[in-house]
């Protein structure tokens, strides 16, 4: 794996700063109606996105989940054409098909959020059996989190994944809720990863508030796959701060402590990770708060200042080849 | 022009669009033995690398051709039963079906699914009978169902090269069927139906493996006076529109023939169609012969009573072109 560079050490942070602020500013403009409906926000877990998308290369796929805008984020997601699409914009990924759930983006691999639990795991496990076919050292990620560890699915694509030796990484994100039901009440096992040998693949667990430890896994488990090793199963331990989505307050429902919320967050890795950045001389991490609020800025702004779609456009791409008739029209 | 059967109509089809296309590969439970003849052959000539036996695990392959398709190939997928359907809806409809759409029109998903011996094949019961083609259309899926021998290698090429999701439902009823098929490379485009025979009194509209069971009963009510006109559609969504409203304009008679449910069926599609678009030419309601709301049974006279008869067509027609209510 080698050392990592200066720049590397940089750029940990600006993804991850990029991602706990795009979502402080999604929640603004949901509260303000701006965006409509509701999204799930990834504060508490940039680290894992972040380590495991500075671990890929751009031809790589992943495939996300309802909690998508870190993933997308960390593997190069333009913020102005995600922002754009929360605000159900034309200028959006989606042209304002998908909203905050779907966003994808092909050309950088990004297969798509999804609002099914767990159905990206066998997506990304085609989009690996692809490279492999065609003869390229190309890896997908499957991002999922402990709520979808028992989906049917997920597991069924554990076993495609390692029966045909697919370049899959399972990236599961433990953040300890589906929800409002602990993972602890939902598995009998103490560690996700144990299941993974049952699969015939290996199971690692890292500290998923820890940006390094998840992208030294990351890249550990990527490296296997791309030589032909087959799949891994990552499970990182992490966190969210905040509700499951950003309705949840109005839900007024209540599954877990204060005090264990504030013990997580003492582990934020938005303050430990630039805390050790300064203390190593490493970087000025408020240059970098400063040019990432000027492209949240400027997503925003890009967002608001776009058009929405015509409402004709709703029958538009639904199928690559076109038929009269297709969609039936007057309905 | 050569006689084959239909199953090896499509099996031809199949292995000319693999020697055409490197992308194609081949996904589904026991497709390398192939238990019913369609991949026969496949490895010996495409090695291993192209076709994949799966577990028993149909969300997830569905979902994998899905992924791969996405990623530069054109699987085709094989379903063993129709019921299969139901246990992998979520990636069939929610992923492969939606996920253009809902990114926007970016990337294609050429996935080819076929059901190698679709509908009622007689004393299997209740999970292993159904025809779930509604199901498809109503998730705007392209789904074709051939019925000739030259349709079933030309509709399954056309589907193959389809850039979208395509459902191919073979009947099983018709499998060992046999017929002509063209020489050379020729595909059957989606969106024509075929005037399986022509008439003047009536229309019947039947579907898949019902279109033989439409053609004698056109005979007999040939002898009794009655000239029925029967379309195929085959191409079920898209639906040749024109050809079906064409012919109730010129019969002002429809009897739709359909092996589905009636709840919510095709052929409740099929009447709102005419209702809205041929009104003014129908002479007599438009009237349904279709499958029961029940499962299909496993006992003989119980299933006979379920499914889709000769003889209630024959009642339905007559009624028809008597303008009384059957
Ligand atoms: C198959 C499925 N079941 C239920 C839901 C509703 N739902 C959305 S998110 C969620 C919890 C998912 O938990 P987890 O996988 O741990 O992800 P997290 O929200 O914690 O990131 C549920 C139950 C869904 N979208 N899909
Ligand atoms: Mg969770």
């Amino acid at each position: 794996m080698g050392e990592l560079t200066q720049d590397q050490f940089v750029g940990f942070y600006r993804t991850m700063r990029t991602i706990r602020r795009f979502e402080q500013r999604v929640v603004e403009l949901v509260n303000r109606n701006d965006i409509p409906g509701a999204a799930h926000e990834y504060v508490g877990e940039e680290a894992v996105a972040t380590g495991v998308c500075h671990a890929l290369r751009p031809d790589d796929v992943i495939t996300s989940t309802h909690r998508g805008h870190g993933h997308i984020l960390a593997k190069g997601g333009d913020p102005r054409r995600m922002m754009a699409e929360l605000m159900g914009k034309s200028t959006g990924y989606n042209r304002g098909r998908g909203g905050s759930m779907h966003i994808a983006d092909l050309e950088l691999g990004i297969f798509g959020a999804n609002g099914i639990v767990g159905a990206g795991a066998p997506i990304a496990c085609g989009a690996a059996m692809a490279a492999k076919l065609k003869g390229r050292d190309g890896v997908a990620v499957s991002f999922f989190g402990d709520g979808a560890t028992n989906q049917g699915v997920l597991l069924e694509a554990l076993n495609l994944a390692a029966i045909w030796k697919l370049p899959v990484v399972f990236v599961c994100e433990n953040n300890g809720y589906a929800i409002s039901a602990s993972i602890r009440e939902m598995s009998p096992l103490q560690r996700l990863a144990d299941r993974a040998p049952a699969f015939g693949m290996p199971g690692d667990s890292v500290d998923g508030m820890d940006v390094l430890a998840v992208h030294e896994g990351a890249s550990r488990v990527v490296a296997r796959a791309r030589a032909g090793g087959g799949p891994s199963f990552l499970e990182c331990l992490t966190y969210r701060f905040v509700g499951h989505f950003t309705a949840e307050k109005a839900l007024g429902i209540k599954y877990r402590s204060d005090e264990e919320i504030e013990e997580w967050r003492q582990r934020d890795p938005l303050v430990t990770y630039p805390a050790w950045l300064r203390e190593r001389g490493i970087c000025d991490p408020a240059r970098v708060d400063a040019e990432v609020e000027a492209v949240l800025e400027e997503a925003v702004a890009f967002a608001r200042q776009s058009p929405l779609p015509a409402p004709e456009e709703a029958l538009d791409g639904m199928y690559a080849t076109t038929y009269p008739g297709l969609p039936a029209r007057g309905w | 022009m050569r006689e084959m059967r239909y199953l090896e109509a499509m099996r031809e089809g199949l292995f000319e669009e693999m020697r055409r296309d490197p992308s194609i590969i081949v996904i589904g439970e026991d497709v390398r033995h192939s238990l019913r003849g369609l991949t026969k052959g496949i490895i010996s000539e495409f090695g291993p690398a192209r076709i994949y036996d799966t577990p028993i695990s149909e969300a997830a392959f569905t979902g994998l051709a899905t992924g791969a398709a996405l990623a530069g190939m054109r699987p085709v997928v094989e379903y063993q039963i129709n019921a299969l359907l139901f246990v992998a809806f979520d990636q069939l409809v929610d992923q492969a079906q939606k996920l253009r759409y809902m990114m926007g029109g970016q990337g294609t998903i050429p996935v080819t699914y076929v059901i190698t011996a679709s509908g009622a094949r007689r004393a299997l019961a209740g999970q292993h009978s159904d025809h779930l083609y509604p199901l498809m259309l109503h998730m705007g899926m392209k789904t074709v169902m051939p019925t000739t021998v030259e349709d079933a290698k030309g509709l399954f090429k056309a589907a193959i090269r389809e850039d979208d999701p395509v459902m191919v439902f073979s009947p099983a009823a018709l499998l060992a069927t046999k017929g002509p098929v063209p020489d050379g490379d020729y595909i059957t485009p989606l969106g024509r139906a075929r005037v399986a025979r022509e008439g003047t009194d009536l229309t019947i509209v039947a579907v898949g493996p019902l279109v033989p069971e439409a053609l004698a009963a056109a005979e007999t009510l040939a002898a009794e006076g009655i000239s029925a006109e029967v379309i195929d559609p085959r191409s079920l969504l898209p639906l040749d529109t024109g050809t079906l409203l064409g012919s109730a304009r010129k019969t002002g008679r429809v009897v739709l023939f359909d092996d589905s449910n009636r709840t919510c069926g095709f052929a409740a599609e099929l009447a709102a169609l005419f209702a809205d678009q041929a009104w003014e030419a129908l002479r007599a309601p438009v009237r349904r012969i279709t499958r029961a709301d029940v499962p299909v049974p496993f006992s003989g006279p119980l299933e006979s009573y379920v499914l889709p008869s000769r003889e209630r067509l024959l009642d339905a027609c007559r009624a028809c072109r008597a303008g009384v209510r059957a």
